[in-house]
């Protein structure tokens, strides 16, 4: 699948990506003798954002990479769009990981449009496409720049929009704020609210940082250590709200916090 | 500037001294040795110029010896490890057997190489090829393998076939140790082309420097020994040189 110009621009979501629903069932994971993840359940619908917190160690980045067809669970069944191939989800799962692994030879763009040019399209072509999304996403300017010449959030994203522009209906998000400062990291947060409201994805985000899974996500999973399996599921309202400063002290933001908290000191025990 | 002031400012006091040494012939008496075997510097530089036509005709055969034959190794043992590292058995078997053959002193090669190819050009771009292959292998293989596997696994997830792995990711994470190997093979290509001279040949700055010892030409071999340094520098200035532009984003 090419994703072109027009596709990015002007399709929206729903029609790009039909059927990219998310299924995990029974999902069990070991290196060896240790068993990282035990029979994990989940489900996220087409065009959802689910959290996964849980505590370091816990297997959450296993989690992702099995979810993206870069490994096979030990046993149970990962499914997208009813898929359970692991070339399918690769296929349909664009992988972000933690470090934004931004390659040094390339300009900003080029990295972004990777994907774009893996999928075979030629080099001015893939530019272009980028570029549209480089304006929207406050990146212009910067498109000719070296990764070591943006700051940490530019980097982080140039490294989503990589992941955006691969135009696969999931994305895996691996604690794509970790590495930066508390400021940028709010910025961060809200920059990809305002990302995934004008291009929805079926999400999985991990993150070790709560209020960055309640404020993003429709759904946050919490899990316990190892071996994982998930002990609280919240809902969660007011997700992706354009003033985010105004949404993590709403009363209700701040109660989930605290429950989620709660399930998470319960589940590191 | 004090970077380039102080060698130079060395250099110029160790050429000074040995003019002195010479011009009052004390450095030959302290060796017994005849002051025409005994050159000065000044001596030297004049032999230089009096032979600049021999020197350059017989430089311009040993630096083609070295260049072709870094070409060579540049091939194969590019070849080499890249084969290395895509394939594990390939790796497993060769790469012992690569080291091992380090132990071999490859200049007595040399005249088995003549044995084979006869006085041209041929033995001396193999054994130019021979030393530098090692170098070369090595740290491209070294290169390759220090590849993140985090980006391996993102390009993967980005849909890259193993080839576009191979030139957007491998290739380029390779490439400053691709020049570390070819600095270490500028410093030896010009000690193997001589051996291969010495060997069996015709011309060449080796060739010329051994037959000068007949005639006793002490201060043309001097010269012979000055263009041949200073055409390792140039070989390393230019690789330096190469290296920045290429690897431009270290």
């Amino acid at each position: 699948m090419k994703p072109q110009l027009a596709d990015l621009e002007q399709i929206s979501s729903a029609e790009r990506h039909p059927g990219s629903e998310l299924s995990l069932d029974g999902v069990t994971h070991s290196y060896g003798e240790l068993t990282t993840l035990a029979r994990l359940d989940l489900q996220v619908e087409a065009g959802g954002v689910v959290g996964l917190v849980g505590p370091s160690g816990c297997g959450k980045s296993t989690l992702l990479e099995l979810i993206c067809g870069l490994r096979e669970p030990s046993g149970g069944t990962i499914a997208i769009a009813g898929s359970s191939e692991a070339r399918d989800r690769l296929a349909r799962c664009a992988f972000m990981p933690q470090r934004d692994l931004l390659l040094p030879w390339y300009s900003a763009i080029d990295n972004a449009a990777l994907a774009l040019r893996n999928q075979g399209m030629r080099r001015e072509p893939a530019r272009a496409a980028a570029r549209g999304l480089f304006e929207r996403f406050g990146l212009g300017g910067f498109e000719a720049a070296r990764p070591a010449e943006l700051s940490g959030g530019m980097r982080q994203r140039v490294a989503f929009l990589r992941t955006l522009i691969a135009g696969k209906p999931v994305l895996a998000l691996d604690e794509p704020f970790a590495a930066l400062d508390a400021i940028t990291r709010g910025e961060m947060q809200g920059w990809l609210a305002a990302a995934l409201r004008a291009d929805p994805r079926t999400v999985v985000l991990v993150t070790h940082d709560v209020e960055e899974a309640l404020y993003l996500c429709d759904r946050v999973a919490v899990l316990s250590s190892r071996p994982a399996r998930i002990v609280a599921e919240l809902g969660v309202s007011g997700r992706r709200a354009e003033d985010r400063d105004a949404a993590v002290t709403d009363p209700g933001f701040v109660g989930a916090r605290e429950e989620a908290l709660r399930a998470l000191r319960e589940g590191s025990r | 500037m004090r970077r380039v002031l102080l060698p130079a400012g060395l250099l110029a006091a160790l050429i000074g001294g040995w003019q002195l040494a010479t011009s009052t012939g004390a450095l030959a008496e302290l060796l017994s040795l005849e002051p025409y075997l005994v050159p000065s510097p000044a001596e030297i530089a004049q032999s230089l110029w009096e032979n600049r036509g021999l020197l350059a005709e017989n430089a311009w055969v040993t630096l083609r010896e070295i260049v072709l034959g870094i070409l060579c190794a540049l091939v194969v043992g590019i070849g080499f490890a890249v084969a290395m590292s895509r394939w594990r058995i390939v790796r497993d078997a060769a790469y012992p057997l690569i080291v091992a053959s380090q132990t071999i002193p490859i200049v007595v090669i040399a005249p088995i190489l003549v044995v084979w190819f006869s006085y041209g050009l041929t033995p001396k771009i193999v054994l130019v090829a021979l030393f530098c292959f090692f170098p070369i292998t090595v740290n491209v293989l070294d290169g390759l393998r220090s590849v993140d596997p985090e980006a391996v696994k993102l390009m993967r997830s980005l849909d890259a076939s193993p080839w576009q792995r191979f030139w957007r990711v491998e290739a380029p994470t390779a490439l400053p140790s691709l020049f570390t190997g070819v600095k270490i093979s500028v410093v030896f290509a010009p000690l193997a082309a001589v051996f291969a001279e010495w060997a069996g040949s015709s011309s060449g700055l080796g060739h010329l420097i051994q037959a000068d010892t007949a005639y006793l030409e002490v201060a043309r071999q001097f010269a012979t020994v000055v263009v041949l340094s200073a055409m390792a520098l140039i070989l390393m200035g230019l690789a330096m040189l190469a290296e920045r532009r290429v690897v431009g984003w270290r």
